[in-house]
């Protein structure tokens, strides 16, 4: 028996175990498929970090694909006239524009943010549609394209450094500042936070602002890797992103969380994407096994800790 | 129409003060006043003479008010020490990381000091009893509260010997020096603990009693109000 704390980590060795053993002759273990998970997981694991705290707030953020589609189109759009500089800044407002009119309407009105983030996904995926008339904006700002995507420093990828620095950033916050304590109380008795003296309206703002944000963010890095912006960008990525946080251990209805769970998640995450594409799964297939994981993974959530699994 | 009128009470430090009354007599208006949750529409709360507005439960607590509600107020997937300092959390260092080592240390002393016994702070409040659920809110506020503790119901749905063990923690504090509002329905409870007795009917103040100078029946009668 397994406490679910430690679910995330066997899981992650038995997956790559497992395809290590069913793939060998593919190349699965090979450096560059390892680095290309690292490369293909790290927008992932950035919106992961800050789903992390909208979930152990108890809230949640639908609008996260959206996000990264329209401040991706505007990253690009603006960078074409303004420099880079000027392009991510504007990319990531918009993330950070969209997160504070959720997280307004969330704090300030009281509504629920699964109605508010869901409406909020329509009108963001509608800008990123209209915005450049469904047509694809190149990027060819080389600077750009080597801090946000494609550069490597010696083998790693510069990918990686933005992984590890959301999650380093994500960890501090979560574990070590009175804002990850005031999160987690927040999500788990929202009177009690409240008797208490926490400001129970701005945590739940703020999360939604760092959550809109790191989506941002999440588009600047598509945006660098791929070289260019559609508003495709981060279709799929709402189901990933929160199998890998709910998979990493943190609470679909809040009061716990893990930001190191998170990452382990995504990188599960990760490795059943390329395996599946190297067992010449289709996308279709893919998705499929994604929303199988992600269910077995809320299925555990929805035990109370403390219960083996 | 108000919620309360006419209501004079006052609580000594060292001093417990029951406050009874039927469902709707104004208990829980009362504690939500004292505890800067319902600021009062008019009248004045005192403390140490000097009058007082509360805007939230903040400034309450700024003035040594602290409440151990009915529901308890307790985050139940985070660890003891965490509940303890919830929202007074310690920090260290010139980035203000959490102080998780001091806090467990001072939360596992006071647990000592008032004989409330849980094998590790770090636990979930949720992998306690009820009993020491209790006594983790009680040690929470006697250890914030400098002045005043308002407790709504302390031992309701407890079994005997928790509700003893509760009792004798209210005693420390009391003990302690710290002035103790007592809602509650027993009125066994209220003639053990309290030293005064404030009945509420109907949203007014029936009358004042010391608990050496009344009877139950009496008490029963201004709750009831068949006696004014």
């Amino acid at each position: 028996m397994i406490s679910r704390r430690y679910f995330v980590y066997v899981a992650f060795l038995a997956l790559l175990a497992f395809f290590a053993i069913t793939l060998h002759d593919d190349g699965f273990l090979s450096q560059t498929n390892l680095l290309n998970i690292v490369r293909q997981t790290t927008p992932v694991t950035v919106m992961a970090v800050a789903v992390v705290f909208v979930l152990s707030a108890g809230e949640i953020d639908l609008s996260l694909g959206a996000v990264v589609a329209l401040s991706a189109l505007v990253t690009a759009d603006v960078m074409q006239d303004h420099g880079a500089v000027l392009g991510v800044a504007a990319g990531l407002g918009v993330g950070m524009g969209v997160g504070a009119v959720n997280g307004g309407l969330v704090a300030v009105l009281r509504l629920p943010s699964f109605l508010v983030t869901l409406a909020s996904m329509g009108v963001v995926a509608g800008l990123a549609r209209t915005i450049t008339d469904l047509r694809s904006v190149a990027v060819e700002d080389r600077g750009f394209i080597d801090i946000f995507g494609s550069g490597d420093v010696g083998p790693v990828p510069g990918l990686a450094f933005w992984a590890l620095g959301a999650v380093a950033l994500g960890q501090f916050g979560f574990r070590h500042r009175r804002f990850g304590a005031h999160v987690l109380a927040v999500g788990d008795n929202r009177a009690a936070a409240r008797a208490t003296g926490i400001r129970v309206d701005r945590v739940k703002f703020a999360v939604l602002v760092i959550s809109g944000t790191a989506a941002a963010l999440a588009g600047i890095l598509y945006t660098g890797r791929v070289q260019g912006a559609s508003y495709t960008l981060g279709e799929q990525d709402l189901l990933t992103v929160i199998a890998a946080v709910v998979i990493g251990g943190t609470r679909l209805f809040g009061g716990q969380g893990s930001v190191i769970g998170a990452l382990v998640g995504s990188l599960i995450m990760g490795m059943l994407t390329n395996g599946l594409i190297l067992s010449g799964l289709s996308s279709s297939e893919q998705l499929v096994a994604q929303g199988l994981l992600l269910l077995l993974a809320i299925t555990l959530t929805a035990r109370p800790e403390g219960d083996p699994i | 129409m108000v919620a309360l009128q006419g209501i004079t009470l006052d609580v000594g430090a060292g001093e417990i003060v029951a406050l009874v009354g039927d469902n709707g007599a104004g208990k829980s208006t009362v504690v939500n006043c004292v505890a800067g949750v319902h600021p009062p529409t008019s009248g004045q709360i005192l403390v140490e003479d000097e009058p007082v507005r509360f805007t939230g439960p903040l400034d309450a607590r700024r003035l040594g008010i602290d409440v151990v509600f009915q529901d308890l107020a307790l985050a139940s997937a985070q660890p003891v020490y965490m509940n303890m300092f919830l929202g007074r959390e310690l920090v260290t260092g010139p980035l203000r990381r959490l102080d998780r080592g001091a806090m467990v240390v001072q939360t596992q002393t006071l647990l000592e000091e008032l004989d409330v016994r849980i094998d590790d702070p770090r636990q979930a409040v949720r992998e306690l009893s009820g009993g020491q659920r209790q006594g983790v809110a009680i040690a929470r506020a006697a250890h914030w509260a400098q002045r005043v503790v308002v407790m709504d119901e302390p031992t309701a749905a407890m079994g005997v010997a928790e509700t003893e063990r509760v009792e004798e923690l209210i005693r420390r504090m009391r003990d302690r020096g710290r002035a103790i509002l007592l809602v509650s329905h027993s009125l066994d409870q209220v003639f053990r603990l309290a030293d005064r007795v404030c009945v509420l009917r109907r949203g007014t103040q029936v009358g004042i009693r010391r608990t050496r100078e009344t009877t139950g029946d009496e008490v029963v009668a201004m709750i009831t109000g068949l006696r004014k």
